[in-house]
């Protein structure tokens, strides 16, 4: 039988086009249903029995336990701050950004719950800059939101009160790690932190804080409507409920498709994604956004399991960007553009990663145009070990956020599928008289 | 002196006061000055870092970590064009090379490549002031342009707010 979405996140987007972003058409549609009830709620009731229970993970690319992330925080102390992260980055990625523009009240409703749940009395939506009509429209929301009673003192009666801060980025990949979003959140620079101390622990002006995204705040209402439970019998072993992947790339119908996690990349690609276009082979794919290690056509009948993907498959589903690659691309053209992305978006911080960056790119523009020398392959391993040590997934790294490893596995993957091709090039690029290094 | 209009001053404290710590406000700010005058001039960043109890040398080294923020004249109008791969095997870089080699010489057009913009479903994509455009070519995405140029579509300021 031919797969379809489950769609529980996108249903109201999907099914009222002209208006699904207003406030009436989501009260209209059971909006805020789930904020009246979980305020008669216990907060460890909703933490516990509702979002532990439902085996959520994060939807912003690390898939930590959403549930357990909130039980990190230290008892007694306060204030605790909740800051959400919709500074979606992340290459090939574009399901924050429908979330944000298409169904705001959601991400709203959810925030509220969660923040009930939690004990924190503001929230931070931290918006990407660029989303100009997103932020217009939050902003909206929110202010529609404080007018009818669901933000703001005493909450609908329930004596809770919670201010909600629409916070906007201004063009910072870094800005979408969650502690490099709280160092721009606090009117700095947007540069990761070292952990511990945890968010959860010392995060926003030092106070405990859970950093969440988009995507999981907009899962919280349909949790508590589905009961945790009933939500976790949703999915595969421990990658529960749907998840919105982003497709593009070569694909017949590239876009964001809401899928019970466990069907296989196959039926996401060939069957919502209407396959490779124009009648061509697939060459590769990439499963989790430019910082996951690619795949090839072998592995498009593994499960959409996070676990899976890490553990057999040595990559990631990450932020649910799958790129697709037909039999006419370059992979080294492909693996440069993404080094060049992480050189411009490299903060700066940890040297392996600002200098590792600059020369993986450096050395791939070469490889890429035709002017690689026939060592360049295992000599950006051999400096990528700094940057990775063992080059083995999951990657170790040597920087203080992800990003440093991810700079990575573009390179890696060359190696694992394409080395053939890559020393090719590079042997008719040997031929040259003279090979400058030089960048685009 | 100030950089401000009376109107944006108030808006200016109202947007500290959202903040626990005046700090938080930088971005904010900067996003107001550059949406009033088109970009982040040295007299902005003194006004933003006296609003915030900063030094002006803390809101530079924050503003200019930014892509966003334009601190080397007034812009009209900003063409972002992406190029990362999505958009790089649906024409991307041709058309940024395309439209930054026919607005050359136009001092009212910045075209900029940029990253990776979250609209790859309609790769290649483009912004006007942050105004998204999508499945774009070099014809579709000058039409539009001049649009812009002309007034039959209103531009939104640098920063994304809208101009009256």
């Amino acid at each position: 039988m031919a797969v379809t979405e489950t769609r529980i996140v996108t249903n109201r987007l999907r099914e009222f086009t002209e208006d699904s972003w207003t406030i009436d058409r989501y009260l209209a549609t059971g909006g805020y249903d789930m904020l009246r009830q979980a305020l008669t709620m216990q907060p460890v009731q909703i933490q516990d029995e509702q979002v532990k229970a439902s085996g959520l993970r994060g939807r912003g690319g690390a898939g930590f336990g959403t549930g357990q992330k909130w039980s990190f925080l230290p008892k007694g102390i306060y204030p605790r701050y909740l800051a959400v992260n919709g500074d979606e980055g992340e290459p090939s990625t574009f399901k924050d950004h429908m979330l944000i523009e298409r169904d705001p009240h959601q991400i709203i409703e959810g925030v509220v719950i969660s923040a009930f749940a939690i004990e924190a009395h503001i929230a931070f939506i931290y918006v990407r800059g660029e989303f100009a009509l997103g932020i217009e429209r939050l902003e909206q929301a929110v202010a529609d939101a404080y007018a009818k009673g669901f933000i703001g003192k005493n909450i609908l009666g329930s004596g809770f009160d919670l201010e909600v801060v629409v916070h906007r980025g201004a063009g910072a990949y870094i800005a979408g790690d969650e502690t490099g979003l709280l160092s721009s959140l606090e009117g700095e620079r947007a540069m990761p932190r070292i952990k511990p101390p945890f968010p959860a622990v010392q995060g926003l002006y030092a106070k405990p804080t859970v950093v969440n995204n988009v995507e999981t705040m907009s899962t919280v209402p349909h949790i508590l409507r589905m009961g945790g439970e009933e939500y976790a019998k949703l999915g595969v072993g421990r990658s529960t409920g749907t998840r919105i992947f982003s497709v593009s790339g070569h694909v017949a119908r590239p876009g964001n498709y809401e899928v019970e996690l466990g069907i296989t990349f196959r039926q996401l690609i060939d069957e919502l994604a209407g396959g490779v276009r124009g009648g061509k082979q697939m060459k590769f794919f990439i499963p989790g956004g430019a910082s996951a290690p690619w795949l090839m056509p072998e592995h498009l009948d593994a499960p959409l399991d996070m676990d899976y993907v890490g553990s057999e498959l040595k990559t990631m589903l990450g932020s649910g960007a799958i790129m697709v690659f037909d039999e006419d691309t370059n992979p080294a053209l492909i693996a440069w553009r993404l080094l060049k992305f992480f050189a411009h978006e490299s903060c700066g911080k940890c040297t392996p990663c600002r200098e590792g960056s600059m020369w993986l790119e450096k050395v791939l523009f070469r490889i890429s145009h035709g002017l690689g020398r026939p060592q360049d392959l295992d000599m950006m391993l051999s400096f990528g070990s700094t940057i990775v040590p063992g080059l083995n997934a999951p990657f170790s790294q040597t920087t203080i956020c992800a990003m440093g490893p991810s700079t990575m596995s573009a390179v890696v993957s060359l190696d694992r599928f394409f080395r053939e091709e890559i020393l090719e090039m590079c042997n008719a690029g040997a031929a040259r008289p003279t090979i400058p290094v030089t960048s685009a | 002196m100030s950089s401000f209009t009376p109107e944006n001053r108030d808006r200016a404290r109202e947007i500290v006061a959202r903040y626990p710590f005046a700090r938080s406000a930088v971005l904010p700010l900067l996003h107001l000055a550059q949406e009033q005058d088109g970009w982040v001039s040295p007299e902005a960043i003194e006004e933003v870092a006296a609003l915030v109890d900063q030094e002006p040398a803390q809101v530079l080294g924050t503003c200019s970590f930014y892509t966003m923020y334009k601190r080397d004249g007034r812009k009209e109008l900003v063409v972002s064009v992406c190029t990362n791969v999505s958009c790089l095997v649906n024409g991307g870089p041709e058309l940024y090379e395309l439209l930054s080699e026919r607005y050359s010489e136009a001092g009212d057009v910045m075209v900029e490549e940029v990253e990776c913009l979250a609209a790859c479903d309609t790769a290649p994509v483009f912004q006007v002031n942050y105004e998204f455009h999508g499945n774009a070519t070099g014809e579709s995405a000058t039409t539009t342009i001049e649009e812009y140029r002309s007034g039959a579509r209103v531009p939104r300021g640098v920063s994304g707010g809208k101009r009256a």
